[in-house]
This record gives C-alpha cells, structure tokens and sequence, in this order.
C-alpha cells in the first residue's frame, strides 16, 4: 500500500519535507474565483504547464471544462522578463476568444524574476468596454484559499468604483465553494428577498447543462458591470475568513463599503449566524420556509444522534470548511480528534480552539494544526485511531490504511461524481452531511456486525 | 528550442501549433496552395505583426489544410516543413503540459523511488498520483514529497532545506533511488540542485539523482528528455558510498553497464509503457508466450535492481514514442543497444509489434510461435470485432493524445472497427509521425498541432464527430458537444493495449457511441 512507509510507532517531526499536501497553490484558486465572473477568460502569468495542471485539476473536481489562458515563459522571459509574453498574450486572447474581461494571476516564476503586473498592464492597450484585472498570487505564500481570496479582491480593487449613488445591493463572496453551495446562498439570499451580488458565483459556470453547445463562457458568472458597481454596495458578507475575509477588506479600504466576516455556513450554528445576519441587514424576520429548513434539520440530528454520538472524527481540508465541520461535528455530538489544514495562517488553531471551548470541550482536547499536511496526520490516526474521517479524496489512502470509512468533503473531491451538485452549506447542506456521515457510519456497522446483528431496523 | 521553418509548405496537413482563430471566421476550404495564409482578423490588419519573433502566434493562426488536396501531391513530403514541437503562443488556452510534467510522469511509476519535488507546493500537489501506474511490488512511489519552499526559502536559498528533506526521506523510508525535481523557481533563485543530490548521495549511499525540469525550459516532450537523461543516468554509475552507513544491499545485482561486454546480452527493454490498467503485465506475459525474456519496463511497474539490468538487453522496444525515442538513441549510442517502434494498440499493430520483436531479435523460434499466437488471437477477437463493427460502422472518430505513435495506431484501431477517423491531433507529434498520419487518413480528415479547446471543438462539430478519444481535459469537453469520449490517457480504467485491450477499446467505444443517454438531449 502507498501508506505502508508511514512509521507507526513515532510521530517524528519533519521541517524540510511535506509529505503528500494538504493544499495546493494559489493559482488554482485565482482561476476558479476568475470563472465565476460571466465572460472572464482567467489568466496564468508563467509557464504553460501551470495552466495545464490547474485546468485538469478543477476538470478532475467538477468534471466540467475549465478554461484558462497562459503567457507560457519561455527560457528567454524567464531571464528577460514576461512582459512581452503578457503583452502579446492579452492581445491574442482579446482577439481569439473575446472575454469580457482578462484575469491575470502571476505564478511563482513571474513573482520570483520580479514581474510588474501594474506597470505591464498599464503598458498595454486594452480594446474600448473591455478590461484587465490581476493580482499576485505567488505559489510560495498561502495556497489555493489564498490565491482565491486574492482574485476575488483582485475584482473589487480593479473594477469597482464608487459613483456616490448607493445600489442597496450586498455583496456576498461565498468563499471556495461547490456551485451547489452558492446556488444555496443565493436561495436564502432570494428568500429575504434582498438584493445582492455574489463574487465570484460559479453556479451555471461549473454545473452547466449539457445543450449539445460547448460555451467558452457559460451562462453563469458575476457580472462585470455589477462588479463595477459593488463601490456604492450597501454591505458585504463574507463567507469564509480565508477565502472571502481579504476582499470584503479591500473594498472597505478602497470604497468604505462595510463587511462583516462569517464562518461557512456550515451546520446548525453557522448558518444561523448567517441567518442572522440576512436578518439584520435586511430587517426582515426569518422567511417560513428557512424556519422549517432549520426544524427538519433539528429533526434529522435528533433521529440520528444515536449514531454520531461519541464517534471520534478526523477532519481535513480547507480551513473555512474545517472550522464550518469542526462545529457540525460538536453539533451532533461527536468528538473531533485530529483537525488539520495546509493553508498557512489566519490563526487557524486559535479559531478551532475557541469553537470547542464553546461547545463545552477543552481547547486541548483534540490536535489541532495548521500547515500540516496527510502523513502527519495520518500517523496522529495510527497513534489513536478514529471513527471516521471527513475530507477531500486525498483521504482515500488513509481510509483505505486503517479501514475507517470516509465522508468526502470540501476540495478537492477527484475520484466522486454528482458531489458539486449538492450543498454542504446551509441547514440544507447540513443535512446532506448529515445523511452521508450516518450512511458512512451506518454501514460499516452493517459490514462489521456478526450475521445475528445484521438488523433490518436500525 | 528546435527552429522550424517559418515558410509554411501548401502540402502541409499540419495545423499550426496553437492556431487559435475566432468562431465563425470564414475559411477558405478549398485553398491549401497559398505559402503564406493570412488567417486570423488580426494578421489581416498586421497588427500582429509585433509578436512575431516573439511567438509563432502571428504566423500560428493558419486555416486547416483540407486532406483532399492530398491526392495532389504525390512526391515524399519533406519533414523539415512541418512546423510542430513548438512552443505554445502567449495567451493561448493550451492543452499541453510543461517539461516538470514530461518528467514527472515518465519517472514515477518506478515503484521503489522516491520523487522529491523541489519548490512551491503546487508541483507536488497535481502530480501526487498523477497517473493509474500499477505497481506489482511496492505503492511507496504514489507518496508525494515536496520542500513545500516558502517566501523566506526563496529569498535565503533552498539548498539546505533540500538536502534535510533527501535526509528525512532517506531516514524514513531508506529507498534505493530519488529523484529530486527542480521546478521553475529554483533555477532563477541559483539552487545548485546537483551539487545537493550529489552530496546527499555520497553521505546515504543512494542514488539521488538531480532532474533539472522547470517548466520553461520547454513544453512536455523536453520533460521526456530531461527523463531520459536521469534514466541514463541510473544506468551509469554506481553510488559513490562513503560514509559507512549507507545501505549495502543496493550494490547487489548491479553489474557495469559500461563494461560493453554485450555478448552476455539477452532479451529485451520495453521503453514508454507506463503499466496504465496493468498494460506493461499484458504485454510481458505476450513475449513470454513467445519466448522472450524482458529485462526491463521503462518504466512502468519498474524497480531500480530492474533498470540496472537494462544495459543488458539486446534490443530496446518503444512503445510510447513520444515520451522514450530520446532515451532510446541515448541507450543506441552509448550502451550500443538498438531499438525499434513498437504499438500494442490494435490487432494489426499488437500482431506487428509481437513479429517484428522477435525478427529484431533475430530469433526464428520466437517469430514462428508469435506468428502463431498473433494468429490464435486474431482469430479469437474477429466474432467480437464483427458484432462491434454492426454497432459502430460509418461513426466517425476524432483523436486528441499526446504522442503521434499513439495517434497512428488509434487511426488503424478505429479502421479495424469499420470507423472513419475526421480529426487528428497531437500534442506533441513530430514532423515524421504527422507525415505518416497524413499518408493514413482518409481525405477530409484534418490534422492539428497543439489544438486548443476551440479548435477541437470547431472541427469536430465541423466533421461530425460520433467520438472522441483525448485526455482528462477533453472529457467534459465532448460531453458539452454531445460527443461521446474514450479517455485513452492517464484516466484509462481498462487495459486498452494487447488482444485484451482492443475488446476493452471496442466496448468503450461502443457504449459511449451508443449510450442510451444521447437520445435525450
């Protein structure tokens, strides 16, 4: 097995080495943010097989096509420097694809040969009603959450302006989430009946309908014009301390448009927090129908806390997801022990910690870590193994190592169809989790009972 | 960079590498004859014209030469006009990959390495069990090790923090062989990786071996090189043990590829099977029906005590040629061991590969019993081939993979099954495969270099695609066209080479073809 090497006796510290990564780098997430604004053709400053892995990356995720566009460096820009590359490349894409507007990223290369996307872009002639966003997004710092968060702030601080004459639009950034979730969001969002822009919004981008017509640029999408407005928005939410946190700042700092950071809505608390917030902001009662969301999803918890009580969970991913599941988990009653993430920073384990001292647990109850990566936490599973784990596919091996099922989760997700279709967040996605963690437990009861416990009523 | 010839040829079939157009142009069909076609909006108001030396994006945007031309030039086409192994235009949505990735892919199903990949995380990140690779020994090579370098490593230098990672590798797992890949960074911050492996060999007496691959240095056929170089370099010395510590046991088994004493010589290597779905286990359990002994797989389900005894085989057969001709001149000229191309996609190609091996070899025995065999399994397959053929006879197959070789023999299988192959296209064929497929394909079928998104899509919708077979990224592609899709890539899930795999292939086809599914949109 790929996961026999793991040392099973010790933990044994390692500083110069990751060991099968709990992130990736940030242009990844700077195209998926791009694709989530209509007519926007994402582009990777560096060398050509960027692009490639990250176009196969989101396609291995949503099984969708994923378009991006590279200055693809030669030897010769690497030492000379990419702004020619840039120069012809937004002309060749103006030109053959038509995007409404260009979506620059840089790449650890143009970053580290010192790159100026400021002073290339503002080189370049840019056809009238067309334009060029960018924002640095250096695979060395953060990891893909970051270089999402960096695109979307790249939007605001290139494209909004503030006219003066308020739009009473709010503006939500979703944070790095399936389509499905978005398409939830702007549900409640329809439901208080409030007007908003959400940035990016990938639905009807990544969980477009088969026409037998292949769109470069899929219905879906933010608008660019609406972009243009947010200056004079009335408000931002934004869903996610690394993935959302960042832009909502930097249109506070550049339009003085106020923002409140939540949590993914994520389980029963979260989602009330952003409930809540709907509420306030738009003076409106909770709707009925969000009302009987919330009491079927009580409902469910209830029927099944028989089953999660008490089971120890191992959580991974993206640290806006583990924060959202940490909390879902302590809902249900359930004992997470291992929580991790490999995005750096935004104290992470500060915000785990206080999570379970408010859900009555010691702060130092459960490991806790950032920047770590699956063979650390692999082989904290080895020392004290766990009930079940909750994470990306890249858990596969650890679920398959020690026999403990797996609830998939947050991205990325390569070896499942159907899950970008469905919601993690909100009381409905909450109950999706909530069936998908019963039926992974459930299951392996049924596996391991002794053929006079298999029982039909459980 | 290779120069190819600017003056485009009126009997090149080749579209130009990255020939990205606009939707909708209009497209003179009929005319292959102009040397110099202005094609895009852009190149007909010169305002193109600044991105020429640059790129090849001003020249790139040529019209498909249409294959009914073909008939009208009878004399050899010369390779030296065919413009492909190029680089990509700035600005273009390419489907190609970089050298890290030609590298990456080639060396990691060697199952007992270790593959260290050196710089920002996100080289690591993709390319962790990046292909299906099976392994009939040990999974370690699955694992995915990076020095994950950080803003402060770049700016202070990465080679201590490379060289504690080889010793934490080393430490923990102690494998005989690792490779350490320099991304693009890491040659513009002047990390001396060789320098690193080296030292690190000499202190754990191991190979490690320094893979040079930022992405820049070229797309992924030069990766391939770059691989081919560190293969070679596997054969060719032992590790330098000095310190006392270091594992003994890896010394045993080798023997000095140097020595040139090639009449101990027996059997053979098969270069660029890659153990996809088990194909490499397919094909050695063939020639061993034959009566052929494999010294090695390169790579795939390889060991390093494996690849030592590469140097002792009397013929080299190349399956994927893209990936190993390179390292198959490399071995010609300096292990003095001769090769030939080879294809298991296909009866007529599988039957082919199995003879001819066996006459390289010069061993009659073996060409008589492959024969034999060929023949047996021909004929076992045909009751199936005849059903498949009713199912699928007049669809038109379109096909977008890596390697021109592989573009060949898919153009045979889609024969083989009664189809008619439209559109062909190759990431990174060379001049001499873009001549033989055009010498293969049926008039009207149009060839392109490095096509994009657009392009496929406009061609297949152009020639009525039923199929088309491509990679990862293709995949949604053709289902968003209403076209059926064989991934005949990193993605396979059953074997597609031998007898065994041309059913595997036919019933793929067949079910995407024939899916119930396309009778409701």
């Amino acid at each position: 097995m790929m996961l026999d090497a793991t040392p099973r006796d010790t933990v044994a510290e390692r500083r110069a080495l990751v060991a099968n990564p709990c992130k990736t780098c940030q242009p990844v997430g700077a195209i998926y943010a791009a694709l989530g604004v209509h007519g926007a053709m994402p582009h990777s400053h560096g060398s050509q097989g960027c692009v490639s892995f990250h176009r196969m990356f989101l396609t291995r995720h949503f099984k969708e096509p994923a378009m991006a566009s590279t200055s693809a460096f030669t030897e010769g820009a690497s030492v000379f420097g990419g702004g020619a590359n840039l120069k012809t490349a937004v002309r060749n894409i103006f030109d053959l694809y038509d995007p409404a507007v260009i979506a620059i990223h840089t790449t650890c290369l143009s970053e580290t040969i010192g790159d100026d996307l400021h002073a290339f872009t503002s080189d370049i002639e840019i056809p009238p009603g067309k334009r060029v966003v960018y924002c640095s997004t250096p695979s060395y710092q953060g990891s893909h959450i970051t270089g999402f968060s960096a695109m979307t702030a790249g939007f605001i601080e290139h494209l909004a302006e503030k006219s003066g004459e308020p739009t009473g639009r709010l503006l939500v950034i979703p944070g790095f989430v399936n389509p499905a979730d978005m398409r939830q969001v702007k549900r409640y969002l329809d439901d208080f009946g409030i007007d908003y822009t959400m940035l990016p919004d990938t639905s009807g981008v990544f969980d477009a309908p088969m026409t037998g017509k292949f769109e470069l640029y899929p219905a879906g999408g933010a608008r660019v014009a609406e972009i243009a407005r947010l200056g004079d928005a009335a408000y931002s939410l934004a869903l996610g301390y690394w993935a959302s946190e960042p832009a909502g700042n930097v249109l506070k700092r550049s339009c003085d448009v106020d923002y409140q950071a939540l949590g993914l809505p994520i389980g029963v608390s979260a989602t009330d927090e952003f409930i809540l917030a709907l509420t306030r902001y738009s003076k409106i009662p909770v709707p009925p129908s969000i009302e009987e969301e919330r009491g079927q999803l009580i409902d469910c918890m209830l029927d099944t806390h028989q089953y999660l009580d008490k089971q120890r969970v191992a959580i991974a991913g993206d640290p806006d997801h583990v924060l959202g599941l940490t909390e879902f988990c302590l809902e249900c009653g359930m004992v997470p022990a291992f929580i991790g993430t490999g995005t750096p920073g935004g104290h992470f384990e500060e915000r785990v910690r206080a999570i379970l001292t408010k859900h009555g647990r010691k702060p130092d109850s459960c490991w806790v870590k950032a920047e770590t990566d699956y063979f650390e936490i692999h082989q904290r599973i080895i020392q004290e193994p766990v009930d079940m784990l909750l994470g990306p596919s890249l858990f596969k091996q650890i679920a398959r190592a020690e026999d403990i099922p797996l609830v998939r989760v947050g991205f990325p997700i390569l070896d499942r169809y159907l899950h970008s279709y469905f919601p993690l967040v909100g009381y409905q996605g909450a109950l999706h989790l909530l069936k998908a963690m019963c039926d992974a437990l459930m299951d392996r009861l049924d596996r391991d009972s002794a053929d006079a416990d298999l029982e039909f009523v459980m | 960079m290779r120069k190819a010839s600017q003056t485009y040829q009126q009997d090149i079939l080749v579209e130009r590498r990255s020939s990205i157009f606009t939707q909708g142009e209009e497209r003179d069909e009929g005319d292959c004859a102009r040397g110099d076609w202005p094609l895009s909006r852009g190149a007909n108001k010169g305002s193109r014209s600044a991105s020429k030396g640059l790129t090849s994006a001003s020249v790139s945007a040529r019209k498909s030469c249409r294959a009914h031309a073909m008939p009208a030039h009878q004399e050899p086409l010369s390779i030296n006009h065919i413009e492909c192994e190029k680089d990509s235009v700035s600005g273009a949505v390419s489907q190609r990959a970089c050298a890290f990735c030609g590298a990456r892919v080639v060396l990691n199903p060697i199952t007992d390495a270790f593959h260290i990949i050196h710089g920002p995380i996100g080289c690591a990140s993709y390319t962790w069990d990046i292909r299906g690779s099976l392994s009939s020994d040990s999974e370690l090579f699955r694992n995915s090790f990076s020095t994950d370098m950080s803003e402060t490593d770049i700016i202070f230098g990465g080679e201590g923090k490379l060289a504690r990672a080889i010793d934490q590798v080393v430490q923990a797992h102690r494998p005989p062989l690792i490779f350490v890949y320099a991304t693009c960074i890491i040659g513009i911050i002047g990390d001396d990786v060789v320098q690193v492996c080296q030292e690190a060999e000499n202190r754990h007496g191991i190979r490690v071996i320094a893979v040079q691959a930022p992405g820049f240095s070229g797309h992924k056929a030069m990766g391939y090189r770059l691989a081919g170089e560190a293969i070679m370099q596997v054969f060719g010395s032992q590790p330098r043990l000095r310190s006392s510590g270091g594992r003994q046991d890896n010394q045993r088994d080798q023997s000095d590829p140097q020595d040139g004493e090639r009449d101990q010589a027996s059997g053979i290597n098969i270069l660029g099977d890659f153990n996809l779905a088990g194909e490499m286990w397919i094909v050695k359990n063939y020639l061993k029906q034959v009566g052929i002994d494999v010294q090695c797989g390169i790579t795939g389900d390889s060991t390093y005590a494996e690849l030592l005894r590469a140097p002792k085989a009397r013929l080299n057969v190349v399956q994927c040629a893209g990936s190993m001709t390179s390292l198959a001149k490399k071995m010609r000229d300096n292990l003095d061991i001769p090769f030939i191309r080879v294809s298991f996609y296909g009866i007529k190609d599988t039957c082919d590969s199995l003879i001819n091996i066996a006459q390289a070899l010069g061993d009659e025995l073996a060409t008589e019993r492959a024969r034999r065999f060929c023949a047996e399994q021909s004929a076992a397959l045909q009751p199936l081939m005849r059903r498949y053929r009713q199912q699928l006879a007049g669809k038109r197959a379109a096909i977008y993979v890596g390697g021109g070789f592989k573009a060949i023999s898919l153009i045979r299988q889609f024969e083989e099954l009664g189809m008619t192959t439209v559109l062909v296209g190759t990431q990174t064929g060379r001049p001499e495969d873009y001549v033989q497929i055009r010498r293969m394909v049926k008039a009207g079928c149009v060839v392109l270099d490095d096509a994009n998104p657009a392009e496929l899509e406009r061609f297949m919708l152009d020639k009525g695609a039923d199929i088309l077979v491509g990679g990862v990224k293709e995949r949604p592609l053709a289902y968003k066209l209403g076209v059926a899709f064989c991934d005949h890539n990193h993605e396979r899930k059953q074997p597609l080479a031998g007898f065994v795999g041309v059913a595997n292939f036919a019933s793929e086809i067949n079910y995407s073809i024939n899916s119930p599914v396309w009778r409701y949109i």
